[in-house]
């Protein structure tokens, strides 16, 4: 079976965000660390495709040919990488990135295309619907478990009021939350393999794409302004000398909840 | 630009249109002239007067898509609607598991694009969408420059939701076409996760617990608590991804969206991730033992102090009052 996973490389989270004046978009010209959303799926292709003649294909796209998340994920064992990276992507929104996304999926013909529900920086969530839509594929989104049985996926997915149980025919596109497994941490054998594993990088037109499809010149959506948000007021932060619960008490009395 | 005909996806339950779908026909009230909802299901015919209520004037009605998932019969059905010239200028689409697949399908479909995560808009010649960035520190505001219709998916209660007195809608089938294998996944049992007490996201007291609380079984001091103070327990994505609660606890951007009276953050640090959930309670009230924590930025008393100590004394408290 032939799974790919999307995975996103994404400025460190933990890091202070920043913002590009011109555009309002996030900064994303430093050093790119794999999303932790996607090491969930990672870690769900690699159990799923661990069999003979099995392989797991990354896909990204990045700028400046970024490769530090990709190989994190080469490093618990997916076997290979395409990576779109071109200057006329910069700004692309989140149809522009699925075009993308798709045309480079396209090339491997998988069974199954795994994703997070949502990336950690951008958080559009709808990039692998998108996806599936762009490549005619049934989609399973919000998964909490994932088996495959024969040519079918079967999942169980989230809902308001608990989980469905859901089944499709492969080839299917599902999206996995975190927690779904526990992935895995590359091994240092990983981590040395992974340097000399395939990335294949590709361009736009390496896909048969448009430039005015992607990028700031595709995306027909703009970030306007950016402003700080109303800010609550400062409460008051006492340490606990053991009158922490009393003060919670007069707290919500004040407030006539108790 | 003006916004004649506003389109909203309706969802429902046995219960009726939930929340979010009223909010968004009363704020399509503000934003256009014509309002009108669509959905799909067996029971449209018995929620067709409340959301005639809440403004919509036409109900496109997708009918039964059987045990099949919404996204792809569903976009498949509104872009029929809209091939045949039946175009609206805006389409607002609850952030929800089936209003975003919807619109993810809809938006390859119509080749448009979406705003996702929104929580406000701004009326004018071209509507404005905010959009909370890191953790709700800033506002980010985004405008579609391309043709319409425009997609926007909206977060629940970015807006409040009130009847208009509207008249009965009518009722006008809209099926599905035939979306080939993208219709592919069909849900083949559902499971309803119990819980006891309000729910979550209308409770005005909410208790919540995360990974400070150490171990899984802690988890039961929230629960009591949130019993004692007649409101919900809910939970930071860390310990729900942990397995110590379902997901039907989750607080936060992938999780609900509360704004009680009262929100009471124990052992939470304040992920961006759980504080887009809970910013907009009245009252916040943290316990954590890091006083560097995010949470005390927002909160408006914050206890620095170990949860183990303050939380089964607040407990104490409350139980030596009734």
């Amino acid at each position: 079976m032939n799974v790919v996973v999307c995975v996103k490389q994404i400025p460190d989270p933990a890091a202070p965000p920043s913002l590009r004046p011109d555009t309002h978009t996030l900064d994303r010209s430093g050093k790119l660390i794999m999303d932790d959303s996607d090491s969930y799926g990672v870690e769900m292709a690699l159990q799923l495709a661990g069999g003979e003649g099995d392989e797991v294909t990354l896909v990204s796209m990045a700028p400046n040919g970024e490769t530090s998340g990709l190989r994190t994920a080469l490093a618990m064992g997916a076997a290979k990488a395409i990576l779109i990276s071109d200057d006329a992507l910069a700004g692309s929104d989140a149809l522009g990135t699925a075009k993308v996304l798709a045309a480079a999926i396209k090339r491997v013909s998988p069974d199954l295309v795994i994703a997070a529900t949502e990336s950690t920086d951008g958080y559009t969530g709808t990039v692998p619907v998108q996806v599936a839509e762009l490549l005619g594929l049934p989609s399973i989104t919000f998964a909490k478990s994932v088996a495959i049985d024969g040519t079918t996926v079967k999942v169980e997915r989230q809902t308001e009021a608990g989980y469905d149980e859901v089944e499709s025919p492969l080839p299917a596109v599902v999206t996995v939350t975190a927690g779904v497994v526990e992935p895995r941490y590359p091994s240092f054998k990983g981590i040395m393999a992974a340097k000399s594993k395939p990335v294949e990088v590709l361009s736009v037109s390496d896909l048969g794409l448009e430039a005015s499809q992607v990028g700031s010149v595709g995306a027909r959506q703009e970030i306007t302004d950016v402003s700080a948000a109303e800010s609550r007021g400062s409460g008051e932060i006492v340490v606990d000398d053991g009158d922490g619960a009393q003060r919670i008490v007069s707290f919500l009395e004040q407030l006539k909840v108790i | 630009m003006a916004h004649d005909k506003i389109w909203v996806l309706a969802e429902y339950t046995d219960a009726g249109p939930t929340t979010p779908t009223l909010e968004l026909l009363t704020e399509a009230r503000a934003l256009g002239s014509t309002v009108e909802a669509i959905t799909w299901g067996t029971g449209t015919a018995s929620v067709a007067a409340a959301l005639g209520d809440y403004g919509a004037t036409t109900v496109y009605d997708v009918g039964d898509i059987g045990s099949a998932l919404p996204g792809a019969p569903v976009s498949g059905a509104i872009a029929a609607l809209i091939d045949g010239g039946n175009r609206p200028d805006i389409l607002l689409v609850p952030a929800s598991y089936d209003g975003r697949d919807v619109a993810g399908r809809l938006s390859v479909k119509l080749d448009r694009p979406v705003l996702t995560n929104v929580t406000g808009l701004v009326a004018g010649d071209d509507v404005r969408t905010q959009h909370p960035l890191f953790g709700g520190t800033m506002i980010a505001s985004a405008r579609f420059t391309g043709e319409g219709p425009h997609i926007f998916v909206i977060r629940a209660k970015s807006f409040a939701a009130e009847p208009g007195g509207g008249a009965a809608p009518s009722v006008v089938g809209a099926a599905a076409p035939d979306t080939g294998a993208t219709n592919g996944a069909q849900v083949k049992d559902r499971h309803a996760e119990e819980r006891s007490g309000p729910k979550l996201d209308e409770a005005s007291v909410v208790v919540s617990g995360g990974r400070g609380l150490g171990a899984a079984e802690n988890y039961a001091l929230i629960e009591e608590l949130a019993k004692l103070l007649g409101g919900a327990a809910g939970a930071s994505r860390a310990i729900v991804d942990a397995g110590w609660v379902p997901y039907s606890h989750q607080v936060g951007q992938t999780g609900k969206t509360v704004k009680p009276t009262v929100y009471l953050a124990c052992g939470i640090s304040g992920a961006t991730q759980h504080m887009v959930g809970m910013k907009g309670s009245k009252n916040i009230v943290a316990v954590n033992k890091d006083q560097d924590a995010p949470i005390f930025s927002i909160a408006d008393l914050g206890i620095v102090g170990d949860v183990h100590k303050v939380l089964p004394a607040l407990i104490e408290a409350l139980k030596s009052r009734s």
